[in-house]
């Protein structure tokens, strides 16, 4: 690393330095309060999920919809989350939008893994079989698929504050994957349709099954702002530790 | 422009064939489905244009890492950044002059792959016109991976990782375009005009992205 370098990171980390520590403030009030809602929120929705009348086809597999539908949700909010960081950081330039971006890659892949996961156990009694090569699936794995990519770009630098700009433009080049994923079941007629975000706020559906899939699709967005936070928090944390370390490499070395 | 063009075409020339390795490569690729699937002649040319359309994915994802690699070891990526012509349209050449050493000489080869491959002669001139209309497109998308991995030491394998699920869309209207042409009741020409647009979006898009990554890596 040149000291050029050095004095750009150090220069950065100043201007920064206001701003991320008003965060840790904000994020040490914020992260209680919402890991106890999404405690109570999930305590109530499975409680619902577990209380919903069977369905008169599908039997108790039904249930399965209200863990699988909110984290399909929640595999998409995630990447719309990430593309918002990535303007932050092309435009604003904001110092937390990179660890805001690079925090929610490996908790959005998770959702996403789940979203995949319970849906192959769904598709087992419902469709008889766990994996089919239609519209909405595939492109779910394909937004996985670049999920693990970006966050394997996001590991490949040397200096973490590198990898920002690489990251956000990557996100949005992988941005239309959105719109396809959503309209998917539309636009291709496949097996996944039957049972999609189609059914929501069509008075098909009673109330006894979406209220508590609306609890707890509240749940998956308070377990994921809680678990960001707290990832956010990390990730500065982290990045204190190896500037201090740097610094301190840096001292020794002048002596 | 043209000048970059030529020089270009002329680099990747002397420094060691980049035609020739990728035409090698998509001829390994090629060769090896039928080892896997059998001899059978039938099947073979009923997948003849996936395999063809994969090959050529494959082959197109090679030397990307390259694309501006050689430009940042020896500083010149730092110039083109600072010049008065657009950097945007600079890159643009340069990936056009890619395409024109990797993607376009897997076009001219598809015949010979197409009839060992059992495809009909009807089957290849339509595969050569969709790996035509296509192939760029991969290139241009290409383009801003080899910009987000120009810093990364070992950027080759990332990019494919980066790249291959976003060019899936260019696959798919791709191998759509030729079974609308060889089966009668799907349509040849949405798919077709699909890919062409896919193109000529990620033409303009591409580069853009690509100038935008390399101009703050440069500062």
């Amino acid at each position: 690393m040149t000291t050029d370098t050095v004095i750009e990171t150090k220069a950065s980390n100043l201007w920064g330095l206001a701003n991320p520590t008003r965060f840790m403030g904000f994020a040490s009030r914020a992260i209680p309060v919402l890991a106890a809602g999404t405690a109570i929120l999930l305590v109530v929705g499975i409680y619902m999920s577990m209380n919903a009348p069977e369905d008169y086809q599908q039997g108790h597999t039904v249930k399965i919809m209200f863990i699988h539908v909110p984290a399909a949700y929640l595999a998409v909010i995630v990447y719309a989350i990430m593309c918002t960081s990535a303007l932050g950081t092309l435009i604003w330039r904001h110092p937390l939008a990179d660890v805001s971006l690079r925090t929610a890659a490996p908790i959005g892949a998770v959702f996403t893994f789940l979203a995949l996961a319970t849906g192959s156990l769904w598709g087992k009694p419902m469709w008889g079989t766990w994996w089919e090569w239609d519209a909405r699936l595939t492109s779910v794995l394909v937004l996985f698929i670049v999920y693990l990519g970006l966050i394997a770009l996001s590991k490949a630098f040397d200096e973490p504050s590198e990898a920002a700009w690489p990251l956000a433009v990557m996100t949005l080049t992988g941005a239309p994957l959105l719109p396809i994923i959503k309209w998917s079941v539309d636009w291709w007629n496949t097996l996944h349709q039957p049972a999609s975000l189609a059914k929501f706020g069509k008075p098909s559906m009673p109330p006894d099954y979406y209220i508590p899939l609306l609890i707890m699709a509240l749940a998956y967005m308070a377990l994921f702002f809680t678990l960001h936070l707290m990832s956010m928090r990390n990730e500065i944390l982290a990045r204190r530790i190896r500037s201090m370390k740097m610094k301190s490499a840096r001292s020794r070395g002048a002596c | 422009m043209i000048t970059l063009l030529i020089r270009e075409i002329r680099l990747t020339w002397r420094s060691g064939g980049g035609a020739l390795t990728g035409v090698l490569f998509f001829l390994a690729v090629v060769a090896v489905f039928p080892f896997a699937i059998g001899p059978d002649t039938k099947l073979l040319s009923h997948l003849a244009p996936a395999i063809l359309w994969i090959g050529a994915l494959l082959a197109s994802l090679l030397g990307l890492d390259r694309l501006f690699a050689h430009e940042r070891e020896d500083g010149s990526l730092d110039l083109l950044v600072i010049q008065s012509h657009s950097l945007t349209l600079t890159i643009f050449v340069k990936a056009f002059a890619h395409w024109l050493m990797t993607g376009f000489p897997l076009v001219i080869a598809t015949p010979i792959f197409g009839t060992m491959l059992n495809l009909s002669p009807y089957g290849i001139a339509v595969t050569m016109i969709t790996l035509l209309a296509g192939t760029p497109a991969i290139t241009f998308i290409g383009t801003v991976g080899a910009a987000v991995v120009v810093k990364v030491p070992r950027g080759g394998m990332l990019i494919s990782i980066l790249i291959l699920p976003l060019v899936i869309p260019i696959l798919i209207f791709g191998t759509t375009a030729i079974t609308g042409a060889l089966e009668d009741p799907a349509p040849f020409a949405v798919p077709f005009m699909m890919l062409c647009a896919l193109t000529l979006f990620t033409s303009v898009l591409g580069p853009l992205a690509a100038s935008v990554m390399l101009r703050h890596s440069a500062d």
